[in-house]
């Protein structure tokens, strides 16, 4: 029970992700410590003279499971967002949608809500349409270009697909967009305002444009011949993040509600705290004082002690300074004593998707007592003083855990997760 | 000028590859938003598409008056 005196519980949980087309399949390869990041097989990364011809691209293609009607209606954000969002559900066996005779799904629209945010939106649509206008005139541009674009697109498509009608609601806070989500849904549930929320986050914008200006901002892992070894937080040789595309979507519940359908509870979001840092457009606070005060603020309304936290799955996307600025939030905020991971070493960075995907691996890691290993971890930073799991997988039993999420903007989410 | 018996598979393949909707069940008397489940937004695709396969020009006006399959056939017949 949260201090807040209502709990939240996860009964479903979907991904389509760089290491698997769904949430078993990503899971497997977060504790094998394989990695998702291959080659951009495309021409661009060469002719626009890139450090990087890498990305963590997804593992099964949208177009494997959509039909070729939803794939030419929907933008590729869209699609990973119906493709995780549908497994999902299914997960929670909430029934057939929309409404049927036979008393699906098992939740009223009026009490069920839609929460997904993405970092980037619908940039690859945006940029194909602009193609399209300057070549080749007004009439070759898509009908549905706006609702493409949109960065609410994800949520709203998702959203129609359930029938949502207590709200479809889309953060935007780059790459904590997934976890403050997740945070949104969780306060609905709290103020009793739906029964069920179905959240997350969804990214796809591997395109010339987003990793020429991440390049530019010098964020990017560079110089490294094999692509499976550029992601690699808290390790000593890391000098960048690798772009990521995928989505991740739980479904949580009261838990009153949950318990009345006789619905099978995966964990517990226990907590949520959200922080801004008011330091700089792009670099953390190096003293971690926002993000610490974020995940105090996850402790106070889970009801939990900073001794009860034994692992923290970590933000750490693999750049210089932001690895370790979370160290110094944690020690603040938590202390030495929790076994941490980096997900970003097998995943890359799913920016808008990644706060989602990671707090999926944070709940599996509180119901298995398993903490994957931080891919590519092989020489621990000297100024990480802190226990992080790198080479197998740790089986650790976990009263709670924090999941952690930064964004560009100085934007800090931290969700406290504990066993169901 | 294309005949009506020419134009329907062809109208019929660009309604299933705009809206999903199976090609055979794009018949004659069969209306466009009761029967097919088409909107607005994907009936501005569908004569988009048509006016570049057929060379008809299709006003908003005009496609809006289209309201089943053999409307369209009839007026794409006339007007190509």
């Amino acid at each position: 029970m949260s201090a807040a005196g209502r709990g939240v519980v996860v009964t479903g949980m979907g991904a389509t992700t760089p290491l698997g087309g769904d949430v078993q399949a990503t899971w497997d390869g977060l504790l094998a410590g394989a990695s998702g990041t291959r080659p951009i097989e495309d021409d661009w990364p060469s002719r626009f003279e890139l450090p990087v011809d890498y990305a963590s691209q997804l593992a099964v293609e949208p177009s494997e499971i959509l039909k070729r009607v939803e794939m030419r209606r929907l933008d590729r954000s869209e699609q990973v967002a119906i493709v995780a969002a549908r497994q999902a559900w299914e997960h929670a066996d909430l029934g057939d949608y929309p409404a049927t005779e036979d008393g699906t799904p098992k939740v009223d629209g009026l009490r069920l809500a839609v929460v997904i945010g993405t970092g980037i939106g619908g940039a690859t649509t945006l940029l194909n349409q602009d193609d399209l206008l300057e070549q080749q005139g007004l009439r070759k541009v898509a009908v549905l270009t706006i609702p493409m674009l949109m960065p609410n697109g994800p949520a709203a498509h998702v959203g129609l697909e359930f029938g949502a009608a207590a709200g479809i609601h889309a953060p935007v806070s780059a790459c904590a967009s997934g976890a403050e989500a997740i945070a949104w849904g969780w306060r609905m549930l709290q103020a009793d305002e739906v029964d069920v929320v179905v959240a997350g986050g969804a990214e796809a914008c591997i395109a010339p444009i987003t990793l020429a200006g991440f390049c530019q901002a010098r964020t990017m892992a560079t110089g490294w011949e094999d692509p499976t070894l550029a992601s690699r937080p808290f390790d000593a040789k890391r000098n960048g993040f690798v772009l990521g595309e995928g989505s991740g979507i739980v479904v949580m519940e009261r838990e009153e509600f949950a318990k009345a359908r006789g619905a099978t509870v995966h964990g517990r979001i226990a907590g949520i705290g959200t922080s801004a840092d008011a330091y700089h457009i792009t670099a953390p606070d190096p003293e971690g004082v926002g993000q610490s005060r974020a995940i105090a603020s996850a402790l106070r309304t889970a009801g939990l002690e900073p001794s009860d936290v034994g692992h923290v799955n970590c933000h750490a996307t693999s750049t210089p300074v932001g690895d370790v600025a979370e160290t110094v939030a944690v020690r603040k905020a938590v202390g030495d004593h929790p076994v941490l991971t980096a997900p970003k070493g097998s995943l890359g960075h799913l920016l808008g998707a990644a706060g989602a995907v990671e707090a999926i691996a944070t709940i599996l890691a509180v119901r298995e007592g398993l903490v994957p290993p931080t891919a590519n971890l092989t020489d621990l930073d000297s100024d990480v003083e802190l226990d992080v799991v790198g080479g197998e997988a740790r089986k650790v039993t976990l009263d709670a855990a924090i999941n952690d999420s930064f964004g560009f903007g100085g934007h800090n989410v931290a969700l406290a997760v504990t066993p169901a | 000028m294309a005949t009506k018996e020419e134009i329907l598979p062809d109208l019929a393949s660009i309604v299933e590859e705009v809206a999903g909707v199976d090609a055979s069940e794009v018949t004659p008397e069969k209306s466009f938003v009761d029967d097919l489940d088409i909107d607005s937004l994907s009936m501005v695709e569908i004569a988009v598409q048509a006016e570049d396969k057929f060379g008809v020009k299709i006003p908003d006006d005009e496609l809006a008056k289209l309201s089943t399959v053999s409307d369209a056939v009839d007026y794409i017949s006339s007007h190509s």
